[in-house]
């Protein structure tokens, strides 16, 4: 086993254990710190493909901002007097359903398409350095996507406006 | 095999000259810091403690080291414990890419400017743990301002560095330098200094920009439960982050490790050769460096703390507009060919 298949295992399985650990936690700080270092190990995942851009932006705005953000919102609910609770509750059911749709997809995809191993390099990354071929793919390639995903947020930062706006309003 | 063990041998003790400097510099500003402020409010400042009392960062740190470590029992003892670590290791992670001379970098990786903005927007986290652990609500009130301030304020900066970038097309921190030989990008890049600037303070929590630890509303904020040895690394923490905020604003806009302009190459003409070469780029360097740990020390004594709705309007109102701006401007000067 060399280098990176070690590194790739101990990337992963912190990754599993933290994720399935954030999930379980009955304190939701904890869940939410929890997450912290499982986004890490995802990162260095992103590192041994050789996605140095990907996995940097992956902790900036991960763990650097969404994060920090939940984290604020969780500590100002201050919702630790929930000791105890249940971990299944009524949505159960429904989450179970689209847990299933999903595990049932990704088990076809996972079949039918043909993966590199796990570190061959991403195409792109080797010669042109990692930033430009982000930028290339997304302004040339996908560009729809991309500017699809602008729109979807800019429908959320009208919707985050008019909501506070008829808060003060009242 | 022999080429990995020198490569590993080399690089260790780089990590260890890069902090060795980097912690060498907290004591010292520590001392500037107490001067400058007590020369600001005519007082003398330490005196007694070595020659001008420049043993007195010592001193103080002996002192700590010997107080009783207190834990508060309602605390969440494993978050209580690892905040204040949480809050000095990402500051420290940044010197891995910043170079303090040619030769004198622990690491060049070619997105040297982004993993330092991933880094230190890490630092956070121990701030709101040490809030939240602590269960006193002035602490909690300071690692919540913390957070909301950290998040307002990181978007302003990491637009303000757009601008450089479009100018030296590199994420490299020796890149970065290097495109800044025939003119520092203080002079195209004035607005985007001042945006960077003033985030840079709100990102290390100092005045106007010291909230999360407002002495007068909140006691000391998300630190109040603090003593003893994890008291003194939030200490360390903030004054590591400021040094690395001097090294980022050095690197950006003002040449890194290049001799000043006009009096810098009149300098170095009467120095032999291989100290101009080795030598004169960290000189220059930790000058640079020198000037804005002063100044924030400076600015420190002279301006008032922000109000907590001026806080977030000054972050979304104007910062984040003006840094769009200089996006804009800084690219169509590029297009253009003008700058």
């Amino acid at each position: 086993m060399g280098l990176q298949d070690v590194l790739f295992y101990y990337f992963a399985i912190v990754a599993v254990v933290t994720a399935l650990m954030a999930i379980t936690r009955h304190n939701p700080v904890h869940s939410v710190l929890f997450l912290v270092p499982c986004f890490f190990h995802i990162a260095g995942l992103f590192v041994l493909l050789g996605a140095e851009f990907l996995a940097a932006i992956q902790i900036l705005v991960y763990t650097g901002a969404i994060m920090v953000l939940y984290l604020f919102v969780i500590a100002l609910l201050n919702l630790t007097g929930v000791r105890g609770r249940r971990i299944a509750h009524r949505q159960s059911f429904l989450a179970a359903i689209v847990v299933l749709i999903l595990m049932v997809q990704l088990v076809v995809l996972g079949l039918t398409s043909t993966f590199p191993g796990p570190f061959e390099k991403l195409a792109g990354a080797s010669f042109l350095g990692n930033t430009e071929a982000v930028g290339a793919g997304i302004y040339t390639t996908f560009l729809f996507p991309f500017e699809l995903a602008s729109l979807v947020l800019l429908v959320a930062i009208f919707g985050a406006v008019v909501l506070a706006k008829k808060e003060a309003g009242e | 095999m022999e080429n990995v063990s020198l490569f590993i041998l080399l690089s260790l003790l780089k990590i260890v000259v890069v902090l060795a400097i980097a912690l060498t510099a907290v004591p010292v500003m520590v001392w500037v810091e107490r001067k400058v402020s007590a020369r600001i409010q005519n007082r003398h400042g330490p005196l007694y403690v070595g020659p001008f009392g420049l043993m007195q960062p010592l001193a103080d740190v002996a002192k700590l080291l010997l107080k009783e470590d207190i834990i508060p029992t309602e605390a969440d003892q494993v978050l209580y414990v690892l905040a204040p670590l949480m809050a000095f290791v990402p500051a420290l992670l940044t010197f891995a890419v910043i170079p303090f001379g040619p030769y004198l970098q622990i690491t060049d990786i070619n997105i040297g400017i982004v993993y330092v903005l991933a880094v230190s927007s890490l630092g956070v986290y121990g701030l709101v743990m040490a809030g939240w652990s602590s269960n006193n609500k002035y602490a909690l009130l300071g690692g919540l301002r913390s957070a909301a301030q950290m998040i307002s304020y990181e978007i302003p900066l990491g637009l303000s560095i757009i601008g450089v970038l479009i100018y030296s097309r590199s994420l490299s921190m020796v890149k970065i330098v290097e495109s800044q030989a025939d003119l520092w990008f203080i002079v195209p890049q004035f607005l985007g200094f001042v945006l960077f600037l003033v985030a840079a303070f709100a990102e290390t929590n100092r005045l106007p920009f010291d909230l999360p630890e407002a002495e007068q509303e909140l006691i000391a904020g998300y630190h109040v439960e603090y003593s003893s040895l994890k008291f003194a690394l939030f200490f360390l923490a903030e004054y590591v982050a400021m040094l690395s905020a001097s090294c980022l604003i050095v690197i950006l806009f003002f040449g890194g490790w290049l001799p000043l302009p006009f009096i810098g190459p009149v300098i170095e003409g009467f120095l032999p050769e291989i100290v101009v070469l080795y030598l004169m780029p960290l000189l220059w360097f930790l000058i640079k460096v020198a000037f804005f740990m002063f100044f924030f020390v400076w600015v420190r004594w002279t301006f008032p703390r922000l109000r907590y709705d001026q806080l977030m309007s000054l972050g979304w109102k104007v910062l984040l507009p003006l840094a769009l701006l200089n996006v804009f401007i800084s690219a169509t000067f590029r297009m253009t060919g003008l700058f």
